[in-house]
């Protein structure tokens, strides 16, 4: 599904290189997570794939499906399938959250060539999903994200993500701020889109997220690389250990 | 020979050959009463600190400068609402193309009837708040309005109106040179909507007074047309009486060059005044906002929004102030100024300004000038939103607060709807 090799990637402002050769590859079906230090490529490498500005690949390719990430254009990447939950997603004051999600539901129809959703259909699946998310409906007539808090925008992340049914969804830090019962609702909605034809990457701290959204592959990314691979154990032993085994092992 | 002195003979030049138009003795006193101060005034110059940022010579220059029709297929502003409709053409009101002036608790005039007869409270008001808005500032283009204007309506609400008066402008001669002069009078405990659109002329010169009594509610809605090469300049000069309320909201799009001034007076306790405006402009495009809010009562609130979308070189320009009289305490006033830039060539320019005598007031202010936010862009762009629709998403978002202003609902959407029809054609 998602296939990432050789990744180099600098600042497009000055000369530093964030990602230092990034390989990794999400087969459809599979969550992958992603461990590692503060300030190792983690959100970059998220940024770098959904087409954030500022960042320029020096080597190596990324693609969807078959598709080269790299030449398109974030919301086409988006179109595509792809989905970023945001660490820190951001506030748009004016812009309804229901507005917001209506437009880009439809934006992604209609670059696949389907038909829009309706107004009346769109309020229909988005209540019901909202309520299992136990998102209420006053959050959802209020302006994007403004006002929420820090556990409602994560919660908020993922009802666009169940919304907008991606193929690859990339979870950067969604249990950072959550309360452990947001935690658990935010992993059921998370398990809820698990199925055969998508592929989960999923950027964690704590093994904590990991005991709800069981990972298949965890990998440890250190100074811009990934620099080990291993099953759901791997994580279990940095909860344990921390890093510093694990980099002085691979130094 | 002084500034003063010199600035004087011009304006004396320029009037020369100007007759103040006929009207019985009453009107003809304010008229002349007018006339005198403009000419103790002068025209304003560039020179001139209240015009530092918006050149005024295409305003006061003898002949209107050319502008084209504006053609559209838009479905006019306001059209499906119920409203009564009063339509000037070419600044010249036009009977046929208007209701009939009936309603419950209104009585509405055609100025130039009014300026034969003797409607004694159209006298009390006519050119008055104007002449009192003269200081601490000096408004000469104001002076020359109430001295030279042809035509206008005089309105008297005397209780609750439903119903909104809609003024309703229309250019047909690409050299036009209106003078409208507008007089509302809202008795204590009435409530009126007065909406007014479109293009009105080439050059425009116009003005509105009103007297919004105690307990009365005065709301305005307005859309200037989406004609490029007018050149306009309005005045609103309101006083409040204790715990009314004075709304004005202004949609400005397009046009060569548009001063909109108001001055709003807060005389009774408890009053409050929002003025505020969305300005969309793109390329040959010069807008001002020029506002001065007097507190003289207590426990008033006053709100000055005005949001500003400016791109390939168009100018904005913000001059704002709040002054709080000595015994106005427990004034509550807020100014806010922002433009939002879309590309380098664009620029804002600001003056806004706090003056306050009272000891016991909580005033804020607050201009900004800024670009796209580029996370917001990101974020809605990730989420599969086209890079230019996710823009006007942003501009709309940006503007929001100004259109919140308004109160009714239909008519925040009925500006929205415009605003989004505006960012549409654009998109290319
Ligand atoms: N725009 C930028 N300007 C300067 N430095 C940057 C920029 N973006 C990223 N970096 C640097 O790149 C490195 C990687 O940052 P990134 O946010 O990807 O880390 P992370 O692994 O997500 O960390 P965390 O676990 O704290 O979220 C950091 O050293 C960061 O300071
Ligand atoms: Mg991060």
């Amino acid at each position: 599904m998602l296939e990432i090799k050789g990744l180099k990637v600098k600042l497009e402002e000055e000369d530093k290189q964030i990602l230092k050769g990034v390989d990794l590859t999400v087969e459809a079906g599979k969550v992958h997570a992603i461990m590692g230090p503060n300030g190792s490529g983690k959100s970059t490498l998220s940024y770098v794939l959904s087409g954030r500005d500022g960042y320029e690949v020096t080597e190596g390719s990324a693609t969807l499906g078959g598709e080269d990430l790299l030449e398109l254009e974030a919301e086409e990447r988006a179109a595509l399938g792809l989905f970023l939950a945001f660490q820190y997603p951001v506030e748009i004051p004016g812009v309804g959250n229901m507005t917001f999600l209506r437009t880009a539901v439809n934006a992604q129809r209609k670059a696949r060539g389907q038909d829009e959703m309706s107004a009346a259909e769109f309020l229909k699946v988005i209540r019901a999903k909202a309520k299992t998310l136990k998102i209420d409906a006053d959050m959802l007539k209020r302006p994007v994200n403004v006002g929420f808090s820090g556990g409602e925008k994560k919660r908020n992340e993922i009802l666009q993500m169940a919304m907008l049914e991606p193929k690859m969804c990339i979870l950067d830090e969604t249990d950072s701020g959550l309360d452990v019962d947001a935690m658990k609702l935010v992993a059921e909605g998370v398990n809820a889109l698990r199925d055969e034809g998508r592929g989960f990457l999923v950027i964690t701290h704590y093994q904590r997220l990991l005991d709800h959204i069981k990972p298949d592959v965890v990998h440890i990314m250190a100074n811009g690389r990934i620099v080990k691979t291993g099953g759901p154990d791997l994580a279990l032993e940095v909860e344990k250990n921390g890093y510093a085994d694990i980099l002085a092992e691979v130094a | 020979m002084s500034a003063l002195a010199k600035k004087q003979e011009s304006t004396a030049a320029r009037l020369e050959g100007l007759a103040l138009p006929k009207g019985g003795a009453w009107a003809t006193e304010a008229r002349e009463a007018a006339l005198g101060r403009l000419q103790t005034m002068g025209l304003p110059q560039r020179r001139d600190e209240y015009w530092k940022y918006t050149r005024p010579d295409t305003l006061t220059q003898e002949n209107a400068p050319e502008a084209s029709l504006f053609v559209s297929d838009e479905t006019p502003l306001f059209d499906e609402l119920d409203r009564l409709k009063i339509v000037f053409v070419d600044g010249v009101f036009d009977a046929g193309q208007s209701d009939d002036f009936a309603g419950e608790n209104l009585t509405i005039e055609r100025l130039s009837d009014v300026a034969e007869a003797d409607i004694h409270w159209a006298r009390d008001l006519y050119g008055v708040l104007e002449a009192n808005g003269q200081t601490p500032v000096e408004r000469p283009l104001a002076a020359m309005n109430t001295a030279f204007a042809t035509d206008g309506v005089v309105i008297h609400v005397t209780g609750p109106v439903e119903r909104p008066v809609s003024l309703i402008y229309r250019h047909e001669n690409t050299t036009s040179d209106a003078i409208l002069h507008h007089v509302i009078k809202l008795d204590a405990g009435a409530s009126f909507t007065l909406l007014e659109n479109g293009p009105a002329a080439a050059r425009f010169n116009k003005s509105m007074e009103v007297d919004v009594a105690d307990g009365a509610a005065f709301h305005h809605v307005r859309a200037q047309g989406r004609d490029h090469e007018r050149r306009a300049v309005t005045h609103i000069f309101a006083r409040l009486g204790t715990e009314s309320v004075f709304k004005s909201f202004t949609l400005t799009v397009n046009g060569r060059l548009t001063r909109n001034e108001a001055v709003i007076e807060l005389t009774g306790d408890d009053a409050v005044a929002h003025i505020a405006g969305a300005a969309m402009g793109d390329g040959d495009f010069l807008h001002d906002d020029t506002v001065f809010v007097t507190h003289d009562a207590v426990n008033c609130e006053s709100r000055q929004v005005f949001k500003k979308v400016l791109r390939n070189g168009a100018t904005g320009v913000f001059q704002g102030k709040i002054l709080v009289k000595k015994d106005a305490q427990k004034t509550d006033g807020y100014q806010i100024s922002q433009s939002l830039m879309l590309d380098d060539d664009s620029q804002f320019l600001a003056k806004p300004e706090l003056e306050i005598y009272a000891d016991d007031v909580a005033c804020s202010h607050g201009s900004t000038s800024g670009a796209i936010d580029e996370d917001a862009l990101f974020y809605l762009r990730a989420r599969g939103v086209p890079r230019d629709i996710a823009t006007d998403l942003l501009v709309l978002s940006f503007v929001a607060e100004a259109v919140e202003e308004i109160e009714h609902e239909s008519l925040r959407d009925a500006i929205n709807t415009r605003l989004e029809g505006w960012l549409e054609r654009r998109r290319g």
